[in-house]
């Protein structure tokens, strides 16, 4: 009975729950985070359950109020589209059994807006990834970034600022998609993806065409923050609280990275973005230099946070870059840098939450042994991660990696092979020179005396486990990548490459 | 099953080691039962290696097609047995040392010495160049916390350099090996070659052999890729003993075979004149690193440019591709491991005991010290290729090595290099005995005797092996098969 | 020339407005006149989709007695002001919580002066 509605519970889970908790908040404050969390938890079930269905008995269609597709709006849950699911779920759950007591300390007295927004952001992440229509998609896209921008805006001082300007910039992005998608209407009078994946084939080659591509590329760029495109992303991610950091940099961008690949691969035939027009070949050259541009600036930041930003400015430019290749191994190592980088990316985050709530700062200058002192399992999730991060087998990190580079040379980018591989000693120089301030360097504060007599202010369990449950999988990731690959991502690959 | 129990027995021991760190005693006996345990699991493949019956596991894959796979070959259960072995010794000398040097985070030191020890056994064991990879980057990092245990702000400088020089060659021989699986479409190490009979341009074989060099001989410090290894000696003395001089460098020498041999193959090694290059290469390293160990004052850094051009020694006797120079090179693993464990040994040995460091302090320390002294004098006159000690024996097989490739330059390297050993250690020997020291050094006497004995005893393996070199193990018989089945391969 | 310029005027007006409206975003240093090219911008979205749904003699798609149900021709494609309905919420919400944010943003600096503010940040 319920099997049926399968593709549509995740998103009604979290719209719902954004609803209620309001409502349970008139009660009082703390119920607000316990609804969030069990409405996670239950996305997450049905998100799982949804990927086996999808993985045993293929695509399942959910046609909304009985009017068939191409008429109506549909809901598809297909492997990639419910991989993405469990993935946006889990990680979710994860970050929010870890939220209570940040969330708390961060955003005091405004936890039923900022969990009731974060579930607002979930329907909309969720709702993208699940729907099969163009326009659908387009409505998500604006309410989760819509809510972004409010979890982004609770943060520190320059957060409204940092907000807005993502804002502007994701609004040009969001524009931007519409144009194509007016052109792409004009030229079809369709919106369903399946229908215009059969559609747009027999089309000829005419400006329109083109340019609306162009644009839905340009505008999802924009939001997935592909280089030279990234202006937002560093401040957002610096200035917003921890929990929505956490929230934001692993799922959010990668959400746009999942409908580029979704217009490239599923909505347009995969040879039009590669052979007929050079879009491809440009979004490799833009993902090379973002992934050069990223780790380079990440070296010369202060802030922890701002380092993770500008990583993850080069991490999605891999992303990119796999897409741009277009190949069977380049969009393994793109689809598997995805589920990866969202992993490491979320254990980064919360450790920096951890670091924040205990030292009350992330900043590299001030780093010292007493962090290790203080929180040695945080810190040894964040070696973990940040091992990951440089592309240490068996790691998580270096099987996308090594995927991206088999990509590479295949298509005889020397070039490219160069520049990842460079990336990876560039990684180790941002990460080394954090994780040798916090185990080598000798404690500053109080002339160096006093280590022994620190006591170990650890997190509690609830922020501690899911910290460590990321880091731990990255090992589980990594070992078990060709299992991943071949039974889930070959599945959701598009059938002609 | 049992390659890989060898390989994890050490990485089982580690939780155990971070668990007992508050009793130090408890936690030491993790380190000795892993340490024999895994020696034992290593000396149970050696008669199936003998027998060319190679035990096979693979377990899961780590790539479509390319499996996280174990295979105990003849040259895998080699390197396996000595460092394993040798591991024994280290574990006591370490205790002894570290206990001497009353050495903080003990738990730390004994926990990354262990994951260093998996991993070099899963360097030796493994069946495919992806495996490889996998425990050469494990191994890099986990070498990081012993380079810097001291913590001071050269030993940090040390690990900068250290992990400069590793991660670059781990990441160009990510990119050899991805090229190689796009080249071959597998990646598993075959004697005679995994690339032979693959249509590579010779331009293209040569940037890829290029990568796989730089990529190994880092950890094999061939020049001028070496010099990280002077500047880790700021390392403790055992991780310099077992680690630089015994598992990680063996491990990059251990690389340069697998690629010679089991990679490119002794035909495209011939086609391309990639032997010449490894031979000047390796030849140029042997005389420099001679040359550069004589004007060392400090006693480790000069034994590390020692052990940069023995290692050389190895990699050049690979080269030859001739049947005693290359059961030579790989029988000189063996012996030089030996020799120069005990070296290293030694100079721990009188670090911990008398505090002294550079070879203008030695005057008259056989006097204080005669069982170390002892050791390192045989350790010297083997490194100088002296009978009847082991050194003299790779030494024999890589001169004939030399004159059955018809490499007459080869040669006088080898025999100009011995003279250059005899030079820079028999001054180091002629202080310690015949001069007498200005200060007096009386009371302190010989080092504990869990530093010692493990030292003795490496010295008289030295001189076992010298005579007898297929005793227990049949070292030389495993040698030579491993010669056999990659010259052999090539010409099929 | 002039028939392609004449053809498509109101397609002309339409990218001239979303030039002024991305001028506006990117170029005015005052936050709120940022929000008023946005507002142009997607106004001109709105109406390049409403413009592609209109045509000459063309009438609401209600059911006349006096007009013929079999030609399509006569009816305006009425699902691209639909969907302009649901884009203008959406814009609308986004104005909402853009002016949110300029007023959070004014209690904190006291300005909405771009170059001010980014100097006041660091």
């Amino acid at each position: 009975m319920i099997e049926q509605h399968l593709p549509l519970l995740v998103p009604i889970t979290y719209l719902f729950s954004a609803l209620v908790i309001p409502l349970v908040g008139l009660a009082g404050r703390r119920y607000a985070y316990p609804v969030a969390l069990i409405a996670s938890l239950l996305a997450t079930f049905a998100a799982a359950r949804g990927l086996s269905v999808a993985l045993r008995e293929g695509a399942m269609r959910y046609a909304f109020g009985g009017w068939a597709p191409p008429i109506g709006i549909e809901f598809v849950l297909d492997p990639l589209s419910s991989c993405m699911s469990v993935l946006l779920t889990g990680l979710t759950s994860l970050v929010l059994i870890h939220a209570r007591r940040p969330v708390e300390s961060e955003v005091s007295g405004k936890e039923i807006p900022f969990y009731s927004v974060t579930m607002l952001l979930m329907t909309g992440l969720t709702g993208i990834v699940l729907t099969g229509d163009l326009f659908n998609l387009f409505v998500f896209l604006e309410i989760s970034s819509l809510a972004g921008y409010a979890i982004i805006a609770v943060g520190e001082k320059p957060a409204p600022v940092a907000a807005f300007r993502y804002l502007i910039l994701g609004t040009i992005g969001a524009t931007m998609y519409l144009i194509g998608l007016a052109f792409l209407y004009m030229l079809t009078g369709s919106l369903n993806m399946a229908d215009l994946a059969s559609i747009i084939p027999q089309l000829p080659l005419t400006p329109p065409l083109v340019v609306s591509f162009a644009m839905m590329v340009v505008g999802v760029g924009l939001k997935m923050a592909l280089f030279p495109m990234h202006g937002w992303l560093p401040d957002a991610y610096t200035y917003a609280p921890s929990t929505s950091s956490a929230l934001l940099a692993p799922l959010g961008t990668k959400v746009a990275a999942y409908v580029l690949l979704r217009v490239m691969f599923f909505v347009f035939q995969p040879s039009f973005g590669r052979d007929m027009l050079p879009v491809g070949d440009v979004l490799t050259y833009l993902a090379a230099g973002g992934i050069l541009f990223g780790s380079i600036l990440a070296i010369a930041q202060k802030e922890l946070k701002r380092m993770l930003a500008f990583s993850s400015v080069s991490q999605i430019a891999y992303i990119a870059l796999g897409i741009g290749f277009g190949s069977q191994l380049a969009l393994t190592g793109a689809v598997l840098h995805i589920v990866n980088h969202a992993f490491m990316k979320a254990a980064l985050f919360l450790v920096v939450g951890n670091m924040r709530l205990v030292v009350g700062h992330s900043r590299i200058d001030q780093f010292d042994d007493s962090l290790r002192r203080l929180m040695p399992w945080s810190m040894a999730a964040f070696t973990i991660a940040a091992l990951s991060m440089v592309g240490i087998p068996p790691l998580a990190g270096f099987f996308s990696k090594w995927y991206l580079v088999l990509a590479s040379i295949e298509r005889s980018a020397w070039g490219i092979v160069a520049i990842i591989l460079l990336t990876s000693l560039l990684s180790a120089v941002y990460f080394f020179r954090v994780l040798e301030r916090v185990y080598l360097r000798p404690l500053q504060a109080i002339g160096g005396s006093g280590f022994e007599s620190l006591a170990r202010k650890e997190v509690t369990m609830s922020m501690l486990v899911p910290t460590l449950t990321l880091s731990g999988a990255l090992f589980i990731l990594g070992v078990f990548n060709t299992t991943i690959v071949t039974k889930v991502i070959h599945a959701m690959l598009p059938p002609a490459l | 099953m049992l390659p890989l129990l060898a390989v994890m027995a050490s990485l089982a021991a580690v939780p155990l080691i971070l668990l007992s760190s508050r009793f130090p005693n408890l936690r030491e006996t993790w380190t000795i039962s892993a340490a024999v345990l895994k020696f034992a699991f290593v000396c149970a493949l050696v008669p199936g290696a003998l027998a060319n019956k190679s035990a096979v596991i693979s377990l899961i894959d780590l790539s479509p097609g390319v499996s996280l796979a174990f295979k105990a070959d003849p040259l895998g259960v080699f390197f396996a047995t000595i460092a394993s072995g040798l591991w024994i010794f280290t574990s006591f000398y370490s205790i002894g040392y570290v206990r001497g040097l009353q050495e903080e985070k003990q738990t730390r030191y004994f926990a990354s010495f262990a994951v260093c020890l998996s991993a070099t056994i899963g360097i030796a064991f493994s069946a495919n160049l992806l495996t490889f990879l996998l425990f050469y980057e494990i191994l890099t990092v986990a070498t990081y916390p012993l380079v810097i245990h001291k913590e001071t702000p050269i030993a940090i400088s040390a690990g900068r350099k250290y992990l400069a020089y590793t991660l670059t060659a781990g990441v160009v021989l990510i990119a050899a090996t991805a090229w190689t699986y796009h080249v071959a479409g597998r990646l598993d190490f075959r004697p005679g070659g995994l690339l032979a009979g693959s249509n590579l341009g010779s331009g293209e074989a040569r940037l890829l052999f290029l990568l796989f060099l730089a990529g190994v001989g880092v950890k094999a410090g061939i020049m001028p890729l070496h010099s990280w290894l002077p500047t880790a000696m700021a390392a403790p003395t055992p991780v310099s003993a077992l680690l630089h001089a015994v598992a990680v460098v063996k491990s990059g020498v251990f690389g340069v075979i697998r690629v010679v041999g089991f990679v490119f193959g002794p035909e495209l090694m011939h086609r391309h004149g990639f032997d010449s290059v490894v031979m000047v290469l390796a030849a140029a390293t042997i005389i420099l690193a001679s040359l550069l160990a004589l004007t060392q004052d400090n006693l480790k850094r000069r034994l590390a440019y020692s052990t940069v051009g023995h290692l050389s020694y190895i990699v050049l006797g690979a080269a030859l591709l001739s049947p005693s120079g290359f059961t030579g090179g790989i029988y000189h693993i063996a012996t030089h491991a030996t020799m120069k464990i005990t070296l290293f040994f030694c100079a721990g040995a009188i670090y911990v005991q008398h505090h002294k460091e550079n070879i203008g302090d030695l005057n008259g320390i056989a006097r204080e010290m005669p069982w170390t002294m002892g050791a390192f004098t045989v350790g010297a006159l083997g490194l100088a290729g002296i009978p009847p000690i082991n050194g003299f024996f790779s030494k024999w097989y890589l001169g004939i090595g030399a004159l059955e490739a018809n490499e007459f330059v080869a040669l006088l390297v080898f025999l100009l290099s011995g003279l250059l050993n005899a030079a820079y250690f028999f001054p180091i020997v002629y202080r310690a005995y015949f001069r007498t020291s200005e200060h007096n050094n009386n009371g302190h006497g010989e080092a504990s005797p869990l530093m010692v004995v493990p030292l003795v005893c490496t010295a008289i393996l030295s001189v076992v092996f010298g005579l007898a070199p297929n005793l227990f193990f049949g070292f030389f018989d495993l040698a030579m098969s491993i010669t056999q089945s990659v010259l052999s391969g090539g010409r099929i | 020339m002039i028939e392609f310029i004449q053809g498509y005027y109101a397609y002309w007006a339409i990218v001239i407005l979303m030039l002024i409206g991305l001028y506006g975003m990117l170029l005015k240093r005052n936050l709120v006149k940022k929000l008023i090219g946005m507002t142009v911008l997607q106004s001109s979205v709105i109406l390049l989709f409403v413009a592609s749904g209109t045509k000459w003699n063309g009438t609401v798609p209600i059911l006349d007695v006096g007009r013929s149900v079999d030609d399509p021709a006569l009816y305006i494609n009425p699902l691209p002001h639909t969907l302009m309905l649901t884009a203008i919420v959406v814009g609308v919400a986004t104005l909402g919580v853009a002016f949110a944010l300029l007023i959070s943003v004014y209690r904190r600096y006291q300005t909405l002066d771009e170059k001010t503010l980014l100097k006041q940040m660091q």
